[in-house]
């Protein structure tokens, strides 16, 4: 083995790949809760349709995309590794625990909380991402110039009350998932200082709110304003 | 006080093991956790059975010897160690489940003893100095500021009892490494072997079957000696910056 194997291979390897993909999956979920803002913009969804266009043809945007891809599967294999390590480091386990009185549920439970979000991922790619690629869209012109009416297919999706409720409810889980990983990912990267780790967790409280809101409000205001 | 106590009981490493309840009566709430386990003993060797094996040393909070699991949690209600618990802090008629350290790298030796000898060769791997320091310095002869030095002797408080890996729900030992990789690294007599004593530790760390780190913060809320988890980032500082930089292949 040579040493950059032999470092992703160790425990403290294995919680790098978890804090890196984490956090660039951060970036990523920063960057699309911006983009989609445009949701709101009340044009028929003109510019939510051109910027649909742009993320899927721009050559630095699909850079960028398959870093994502990368991000999500190293950070499932990962996240697989680790739990199956963690179970075998005690086999036989405790008949009282309570861990309530010494961490946070979530903390103890991301890899629940991962698993969901895992699962709405799958139900979110295929609806929209897969559809967008490979799928029939409509086209829609604005100035001449074609684009696929991705816009057209989000509006008819959320009026369906299962699928807002599967998304606002990802969303919580996403939410408490973000809760621990924000601030933990920079614990693992070893950046704890007292002038920086209180902005870092301060940040990370409201990102776990903020971000998941926003994008659960995306669903609920098609939803209402469909009604 | 009257107490029902149910106590893991394990014959040897081998052994399946299960719980046993026993029934303490006319027990004094001034009495340690441990001496209280001693009026049991007393009471089993009496009857002609087995007592109940548990490990003990100086029961004055400083050795890290003294263990058991009680009622879901290291060392049992209080951030302490369990010499150190009174039976004030139970009540009347309780039930009180004692189970030992659950661990893979913690084998069971009998009853509520585990074997605890992965922490000693964690640091056989690195935990030390072996360049010749000399004799007592002169005060202020190594310079070193007063904070940085209070920082390594908050991270010498580490008893070794393994409290950490008995919270962690990974069983991880990265509290207990953290803190003999920063009470060194932190100190000028350190640095000679700061890089080759992150690796070699956090790898004998990994040999030992210790699980990974979650960042929950359990281990740093049970520490009866309160060590922060700022030494675990510190140990990944130490650790990465080692492996990108040392000759170690």
């Amino acid at each position: 083995m040579t040493w950059v194997t032999k470092t992703l291979n160790s425990t403290l390897g294995r919680k790098l790949i978890m804090a890196l993909t984490g956090l660039f999956l951060i970036l990523f979920l920063t960057g699309h809760v911006s983009g989609n803002l445009l949701l709101f913009k009340g044009d028929g969804g003109q510019a939510f349709n051109m910027y649909a266009k742009f993320m899927t043809t721009n050559p630095a945007v699909k850079l960028l995309s398959y870093l994502t891809y990368i991000s999500v599967i190293g950070h499932i294999i990962y996240s697989i590794l680790l739990t199956r390590h963690n179970a075998s480091a005690r086999p036989v386990s405790y008949s009282t625990s309570k861990g309530g009185t010494n961490s946070s549920w979530n903390s103890r439970n991301m890899g629940i909380l991962g698993t969901i979000i895992l699962i709405f991922l799958v139900v979110h790619l295929q609806g929209f991402w897969a559809e967008m690629h490979w799928g029939e869209v409509p086209t829609i012109s604005y100035d001449g110039e074609n684009y696929k009416n991705l816009y057209l297919i989000v509006s008819e999706a959320f009026k369906q009350e299962w699928l807002v409720a599967l998304y606002v409810a990802a969303m919580i889980f996403l939410g408490f998932h973000l809760s621990h990983g924000f601030s933990s990912a920079f614990q693992t990267l070893g950046l704890s200082h007292k002038k920086y780790s209180p902005a870092i967790e301060w940040i990370g409280r409201i990102y776990c709110v903020i971000v998941p809101a926003t994008f659960a409000s995306m669903p609920l205001y098609i939803y209402f304003s469909s009604l | 006080m009257k107490l029902t106590l149910k106590i893991w009981r394990q014959k040897n490493a081998a052994d399946k093991g299960g719980f046993v309840t026993y029934v303490a009566e006319h027990v004094s709430k001034d009495m340690s956790f441990l001496e209280m386990l001693d009026v049991l003993n007393d009471q089993l060797t009496e009857k002609g059975e087995d007592p109940v094996h548990f490990d003990h040393d100086c029961r004055e909070g400083i050795c890290g010897m003294c263990s058991l699991y009680i009622n879901g949690k290291p060392h049992g209600p209080l951030q302490t160690t369990t010499c150190q618990l009174h039976m004030r802090s139970f009540s009347d008629g309780e039930t009180i489940t004692i189970e030992p350290w659950r661990a893979k790298a913690f084998p069971v030796v009998k009853d509520l003893v585990v074997n605890r000898s992965a922490f000693d060769r964690i640091i056989q791997a690195g935990g030390y100095v072996s360049v010749n320091t000399g004799g007592v310095p002169d005060a202020n002869e190594i310079p070193i500021p007063k904070t940085v030095a209070d920082l390594a002797m908050d991270a010498a408080q580490c008893i070794g009892c393994g409290a950490c890996v008995a919270a962690c729900k990974n069983a991880s030992a990265m509290l207990f490494t953290s803190a003999k990789v920063s009470q060194l690294a932190l100190l000028p007599q350190g640095q000679v072997e700061r890089k080759t004593r992150a690796e070699k530790m956090v790898a004998q760390m990994d040999a030992e079957g210790f699980g990974a780190c979650t960042n929950t913060g359990a281990c740093e809320a049970e520490c009866p000696k309160g060590i922060s988890i700022t030494n675990i980032a510190r140990m990944n500082r130490e650790y990465f910056s080692a492996v990108v930089s040392s000759e170690n292949m």
